[in-house]
Formats: structure tokens, sequence, C-alpha cells
């Protein structure tokens, strides 16, 4: 049995939530039950009601709760007031799932993981453990980002985290990962994770970065400082080093070309090695779907090229959040936003009021990117945009 | 080992319900409905999950998303299971996973 939808949104954080909203919003699924004409009975199999003909929004989301990153961040979000600022993650990610879970044109799917997108246009999904086809007119991938690794030796010990591994630990669980962590990185996922680990009871004994200065922003900073946590730049880690499981790290100091400064090696004893180096994109589905990939350094490596629009090299085909480069929740969910109003426009909803939505859409996107640290993502999107002009 | 627990927290609380227990590698592990395995093992502090199929070193957990694979293990005679996102059951038998694991084959008719 094949499963028609309108809107198909691949992962449920704060990205695909928000597209799903919108397409919603602009009217897509009230129509839904007349999806199934043209769809012979015989076809369906015996037994099949006839909710199942069609649904308008199908999200799906791998993990329990939908919500993505949104649902381990305790902390205070910055942005503006139309992106909930002020708010915690955690609050953000719940208001979003609870609309969308009121919504009668959206359908979720949650703890299901979606597994290939084919040529037909058929997208397979695992689901209540059983493998399950969908057909759906549009698409949007919004399946977020993984932690990057790091190569050094004893770097598969037990006992190395990513930073969102440690959170989810102890801010979803409410386990304590750790007794002594060394951080590694000093952007902002480093230096928020090392609070919520004091504010946990964990000891952090403290934040390295490889940079002359600190990534993350000032007040991030400051909370760490007043912690008393030590963040030492232009340091790296050399190796990790225990029995069986993480008993300490050897770290240097390195110089401008990120070479060790002989001599400067010394040890840190800890049980955990946090690793908060960034974040790549997890493109996977849209390699997989043909999507010609492009590698932009400022996007953070591989993404899908896409037009103004977000749509993909493959029509039908949206990407929005972290997937298409790694940003922040606020502009995830006007990315989402805006793929859902043109994955429901290109679909006939709402056409009248779809181009002041997707105007104001992109005036949210510019302010978020106007500071000094949407700079790098504006070098990427006109190295995007100039790509896919060709 | 409660102590593993996060009782006290500035901005979270943590409403656990009731216990339940499972087997570890046969031993009889306390846990709480709705945790994943992987933080119900924590929790008891056990880190290894597993061990890599060449050269035997220990594995644990690194992404926490159902992503990385670091954190197979065998559940209820399934290798593979990514006690990172599976939730803990009762009665439950978690085992270490040594290298690639054997797949039962379930016919269905
Ligand atoms: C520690 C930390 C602090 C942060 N602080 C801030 C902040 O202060 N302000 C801010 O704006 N941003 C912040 N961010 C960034 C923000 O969380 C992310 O940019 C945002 O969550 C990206 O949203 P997304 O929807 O693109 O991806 P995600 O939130 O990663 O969601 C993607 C979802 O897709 C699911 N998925 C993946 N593959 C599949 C599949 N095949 N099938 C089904 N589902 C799938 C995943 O399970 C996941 O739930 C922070 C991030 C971290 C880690």
């Amino acid at each position: 049995m094949i499963k028609n939808v309108e809107i198909m949104v691949i992962g449920g954080g704060p990205a695909g939530l928000c597209a799903a909203l919108s397409a919603s919003d602009l009217g897509v699924g009230i129509s839904a039950p007349d999806l199934g004409v043209g769809i012979s009975a015989p076809d369906l199999g015996v037994g099949i009601s006839a909710p199942d003909l069609g649904v308008g929004v199908l999200l799906v989301e791998r993990d329990d709760v939908a919500g993505g990153q949104l649902v381990k961040q305790t902390h205070k979000f910055f942005g503006s007031e139309k992106q909930y600022a002020g708010d915690r993650g955690i609050h953000i990610g719940q208001m979003l799932v609870e609309k969308a879970q009121a919504d009668s044109n959206i359908e979720i799917w949650t703890d299901s993981t979606v597994l290939g997108i084919y040529e037909d246009g058929v997208v397979t999904v695992l689901h209540e453990d059983k493998h399950i086809k969908v057909k759906p007119e549009r698409i949007i991938i919004a399946t977020g980002a993984a932690e990057k690794f790091l190569a050094f030796p004893g770097n598969d010990l037990p006992g190395i985290y990513g930073a969102g591994a440690v959170q989810t630990l102890m801010n979803v669980a409410g386990v304590k990962p750790a007794e002594r962590v060394l951080m590694v990185g000093a952007g902002n996922i480093g230096l928020i994770v090392s609070y919520q680990l004091k504010q946990a009871g964990i000891d952090v004994v403290a934040v390295i970065e490889g940079q002359p200065k600190i990534g993350g922003y000032l007040v991030h900073a400051s909370k760490i400082r007043r912690a008393g946590i030590p963040v030492l730049t232009r340091h790296t880690i050399l190796e990790a080093y225990g029995n069986g499981r993480v008993e300490g790290a050897l770290i240097t100091e390195i110089d401008e070309s990120w070479l060790p400064i002989p001599g400067t090696e010394r040890k840190i004893v800890c049980d955990t090695i946090c690793l908060a180096v960034g974040l790549s994109p997890l493109t996977e589905l849209a390699w997989q779907a043909g999507c010609e990939m492009g590698f932009i350094r400022e996007l953070s490596g591989h993404v899908p090229i896409f037009d103004e629009n977000l749509e993909t090299t493959c029509p039908g085909i949206y990407c929005a959040g972290d997937v298409c480069g790694i940003e922040e929740a606020s502009s995830a969910m006007v990315e989402g936003r805006l793929a859902g109003i043109n994955a429901a426009a290109s679909l006939g909803y709402g056409v009248s009021e779809a181009e002041k939505f997707r105007k104001d859409a992109m005036i949210e996107l510019e302010e978020l990117r106007s500071g000094d640290m949407g700079g790098h993502i504006r070098v990427g999107l006109e190295k995007m945009y100039a790509r896919c002009k060709k | 080992m409660n102590s593993l627990r996060i009782e006290e927290h500035p901005v979270l609380s943590f409403e656990r319900g009731e216990k339940i227990t499972f087997f570890f590698n046969g031993r009889e592990i306390d846990a709480y409905p709705n945790e994943t395995i992987a933080a119900a093992l924590h929790a008891s502090g056990v880190r290894k999950l597993g061990e890599s199929p060449v050269l035997h070193r220990p594995r644990g957990l690194f992404c926490a998303i159902g992503n990385c694979s670091s954190c197979f293990m065998i559940v209820d005679n399934q290798p593979n299971m990514r006690v990172c996102v599976m939730k803990v059951k009762s009665g439950m038998h978690v085992e270490e996973q040594k290298g690639k694991g054997e797949l039962e084959l379930i016919v269905e008719n």
C-alpha cells in the first residue's frame, strides 16, 4: 500500500515543524480526501479506511519526540521577538510541537526514519517497525545536522562524546554523563554545554580552543568565566588515554599554523572529553535523491544546491534548516516557514497570500543574517546563488 | 548508584515515574520508563556498550541522536540496536555487542 500525501516534511526540528505549520496555514490538507481520486480501490488493498487515502502534511521524525535540537536546550535564545528570542529552546520546541499536534492538516509520525527517496517519487519510511511507502507531491528535507568528529589517538574510547550527546543525557534524561569534563571547542555550543554541565553539578576542567579567540557570543563566554572555567585558546588535544575508558587527555599549545609547540604539552585528568567542533549537515537523503550537491565551506560542507525558494535541483524537493547550511534555530524556523510556503504555493494553495508571506520571511532572514555573526552565511549564500544560476 | 541521576537543577525538573528493571549482560539494573537504554546504562555507571569488530576495542556512546552507530547493542537477541534512541522496557535483555552481530531472520507470512 502506498500512502499519498501532498507535502512530506522529513525531520521534526524547528525547520520541519515550521514548514509543516506554514504549509497548513496556506490550506494544504483541507482538500486532502480528494487526493484519493485516480487511485483505484484495488491498488490500495483491502481494509484500508478512507482517511488513509491521503493526507495534507506528513511530518516524519526519527526521534520519539519532535523538536529536534531544541528538546535539550535549556538556555534562553537570541534573535528577535518574532523568533521567540528570550524564551528557552525547550519551550520554543514544545510550543511548535503542540501547535503542529493540534493542527488537523498535519499528521506526525515520530520514532520513524525516512530511508530513501526514489526516482518514481516514492519515499520509504521505517514506521512502527514496518517498511512503508509514501508518495508525496512535494518533499521538504529538514534533517538537521550531526556533530563532527576529531582525529586523534584514543578518540574511540568510551567517554568521548559529542557535546549534543552530553546535553541529551543530562537535559533530557537527567543523568550525569560525567564527573570531570574536558570540552574541546569554544564556539557557542562548547560554551553553552560547559555552562549546562556546571548547572548539572559536573566539573568542567577546561575549555580548549584552537583559534586565538573565543568563537561564541560574549554573553556565553562571560558566563563560563564567571563559573570559573578556564578557556584555553590556541590549544588542541593530542590524544586521549585510559584503560578501556577515558582517564585523561594530553593537550598542547599550537602556533599560528596549528602546529603543536614542543614543550607545552600537559596532561588533563578527566573522565569525559566532549567534542564541540562544529556540525555537518545531514545530507544523505539529498545525495541519494540525486540533488546536485556542492561544497560550500561557509555553509559547513556539502549541501544541496538550492535557489531563493529553497528548492533543490530536484524539482519538488525543498530543503530548510541546518541541512542546507549550519546556522541557528531562529533562521531554521524562518527557512522552514519559507519552504512550507513555497511548496504549498507550488501546489496552488494560497497563491494570493503566498507572495506577501514569502517577502516577510525573506526580510526576517536578511535581518537575522545582518550582524557580524551572519557574515559567513552571507558569503555562503552568495556562492550558493552563483552556483545555482549556472 | 543513584548519585548519577540529577535530582536538583536550576532550570529543569525530571518526572521519572515508577522504577522498572531490565537486564544488562544478565545483571539486573534499575531504570525509568521513557528513558533510553543508553541513559539507563549511564545512570548505572555503564559506559562501555560493545567492542569493535577487529581490534575489540571498547565502544561507547557518541552522538545520542541515532546517527553514528557507535552505540549498537544486542537487545532481546536483535543486534545493531541504537540504544541511544531506543526506549528501555521492563524485563528487556540488553547485551554488549562484540563486532557486527548476527541478524535473526524473521519470516512473516
Ligand atoms: C548546544 C546548542 C545550542 C544552541 N543554541 C542556539 C541559540 O541560542 N539560538 C539559536 O537560534 N540556535 C541555537 N542552536 C542551533 C539550533 O538548535 C539548530 O540550528 C536548529 O535546531 C536547527 O534546526 P533544524 O530543524 O534544521 O534541525 P534539527 O533541530 O537538528 O532537527 C532535525 C530533525 O530531523 C530528524 N531527522 C534526521 N534524519 C531523519 C530521517 N532520515 N528521518 C526522520 N527524521 C530525521 C532528527 O532526528 C531531528 O529531530 C543551538 C544548537 C546547539 C547544539
